[in-house]
């Protein structure tokens, strides 16, 4: 069950914490008032704070420091009242201050946890020593001229959560589920978008190796791995790296590496030995921190229900499976297709949430993501409401749509985006339960297959589903199937 | 405590600044000085004191989340040295 990694002197256990850098998401920067869109053109969101001009001082945002609040109440953890910046202080090119502002000895937020499933129902709580609010750098560009650098500080000074995980992953499948989770919480809570394509999440990745009881290894970090899927190849490639290493009679150093992903390895980023020494103090330009009881208040207030606690009532609330109910919570906007879905289903069959709710998520999980995955879209982005698929579900409760006629429909809604009600009308795609009609057709179909029918009553049960068959296609697939059943069986059995 | 050329040299370079072999030697008894002064503070008992975070006991203001600057890139170019395309160009910082 444990993840192990076979050495020639026998298995090692791997050790991962994660540090995760999330961009917070709000319109103007930690320290100043200039914007954080991303994409915009190089150096026009730049104030002279972000540049660092000489006398500029901060002052900070303070939706900045709430969502880092919310987010810190999200996994449980105590908010600290009373926090402060500090400077790092090191020399880049990205870094017109010479310094980053940050968090070091009292950080925003302390101690808190997330719970994970790793697959198999394989549970656990990851332990998150902190979170700090901090300043992002500025974007280095290498590849455009032979001999210099280009600067862009767009995102110099943008506010960044910084959240540590302790030590306490043992599988690239448990980061994987801890990083996802994570970024799940923060897009329920709304305090960073979570698109690690973009930037505005990335983890730095400590992994060492171990024999399973001993102590902790000498770990190595690797900087900036920007996808779910890189840092599970980083762990796995970093692991058996050092027990190659240990094995070969090395020593595993305590250094910086880069992930590159076209080869899927890590390799060690030498240099900058002396720039770990960051000289943290006091940040004289910023006072204490010093948050009210009604600043924490509102924050507490205003956190929304959370995927934990979500997955919980879905299942034992309102009847959805596990299996559904791990699918819708595990990113918000699939939530907030779902709950009005269920609510104006309910509406309209007249029945309680409890007894729809299944329903709704079945269609949700198979038909609705079926389609968006075939058509390559977000559910944001979905040509379905969720009032249409209420009243399409709510055709097939009431009988006007069989399961099969609702599928057409429901190709009809995605190309067209019409309503359901709407198309049925339109179309004639109701469901018949006319008897008369439906007898009509039985006779002819039997009359026409009268050896088919000899051989049904000789015994040969199979053929009852030919003459389904037959009778809805006869019927344009409009019949109702119990009505067609239960008439095929009074013809054929006298 | 007690400074030596190497530490001069190692802060010297973590700041950034130039420093020869002679003007390090010479900068030793100097640094040696001030910190021996500075450690003056450590003949005070501050145990029970609580450390002072801020000289005057005020608390950070906030701002509001609204964009109010920005979007004046020639000014921010302006005193760059070296400025190409819109990005400062410096010397190239890749290994």
């Amino acid at each position: 069950m444990s993840y192990r990694i076979q050495g020639a002197t026998g298995e090692w256990e791997v050790v991962i914490g994660l540090e995760v850098h999330a961009q917070i998401a709000t319109e103007a920067k930690l320290f100043s008032g200039a914007a954080t869109a991303f994409g915009a053109e190089p150096n026009s969101q730049v104030s002279l704070v972000d540049a660092a001009m000489p006398g500029m001082l901060p002052v900070p945002n303070r939706e900045c420091i709430r969502q880092a609040v919310r987010t810190g109440m999200a996994i449980e953890a105590p908010i600290n009242a009373w926090s402060r910046f500090d400077r790092k202080n090191y020399f880049y090119a990205d870094l017109p201050q010479g310094y980053q502002i940050s968090q070091l000895y009292h950080p925003l937020v302390g101690e808190g946890s997330i719970h994970i499933e790793a697959g198999e129902g394989a549970e656990k709580r990851i332990g998150i020593e902190r979170i700090h609010v901090e300043q992002d750098a500025g974007k280095l560009m290498h590849d455009q001229h032979p001999t210099r650098s280009y600067v862009d500080l767009n995102r110099s000074g943008v506010a960044l959560m910084e959240i540590v995980s302790r030590p306490d992953m043992r599988s690239p499948a448990e980061a994987g589920a801890y990083l996802r989770k994570l970024r799940a919480i923060l897009r329920y809570v709304g305090s960073c978008d979570g698109n690690m394509e973009e930037g505005s999440m990335r983890a730095d990745v400590n992994v060492s190796v171990r024999k399973p009881g001993e102590g902790f290894g000498t770990r190595t970090e690797t900087k900036n791995v920007n996808s779910v899927r890189f840092v599970m190849a980083a762990i796995e490639h970093e692991a058996q790296r050092q027990v190659d290493v240990i094995e070969g009679g090395g020593r595993i150093v305590q250094e910086t590496r880069l992930f590159d992903p076209d080869s899927g390895s890590t390799r060690s980023m030498r240099s900058k030995e002396d720039a770990h020494d960051y000289r943290y103090f006091p940040d004289p330009d910023l006072p204490p921190l010093v948050l009210d009881d009604a600043f924490l208040a509102e924050c507490r207030e205003s956190l929304p229900e959370l995927p934990d606690a979500k997955r919980e009532r879905y299942i034992s609330g309102l009847g959805v499976t596990a299996a559904n109910a791990d699918v819708l919570i595990a990113e918000v906007s699939n939530t907030r297709f779902f709950e009005p879905l269920v609510a104006e289903l309910a509406r309209r069959t007249g029945k309680a949430e409890a007894d729809v709710a299944r329903a709704a998520s079945n269609w949700l999980a198979s038909d609705l993501f079926g389609a968006l995955n075939r058509l390559g879209k977000e559910i944001d982005a979905s040509p379905v409401s969720p009032a249409q698929g209420a009243e399409l579900l709510a055709l097939v409760a009431d009988g006007t749509l069989s399961g099969t006629l609702a599928k057409q429909v429901f190709e009809i809604m995605l190309e067209s985006g019409e309503d359901p009600g709407a198309i049925v009308d339109a179309r004639g795609l109701k469901q018949t339960s006319d008897t008369g009609a439906i007898e009509a057709e039985i006779a002819k179909v039997l009359a026409a297959n009268a050896d088919k029918v000899a051989d049904y009553r000789g015994g040969k049960d199979k053929l009852f589903g030919f003459f389904v068959g037959q009778t809805m296609k006869a019927m344009a697939g409009k019949a109702n199937p119990a009505v067609v059943n239960e008439l095929l069986k009074k013809a054929l059995d006298g | 405590m007690s400074v030596d050329s190497a530490t001069v040299r190692r802060v010297a370079g973590l700041a950034r600044i130039a420093v020869s072999d002679a003007e390090a030697d010479a900068l030793v008894p100097d640094l040696d000085k001030i910190l021996g002064f500075v450690e003056q503070l450590a003949e005070v008992d501050t145990s029970g004191v609580a450390p002072l975070a801020a000289v005057i006991p005020i608390s950070l203001r906030l701002r509001d989340d609204v964009v109010t600057d920005g979007g004046d890139r020639d000014a921010v170019l302006a005193n760059a040295p070296q400025a190409e395309h819109g990005f400062f160009a410096v010397p190239k910082v890749i290994e």
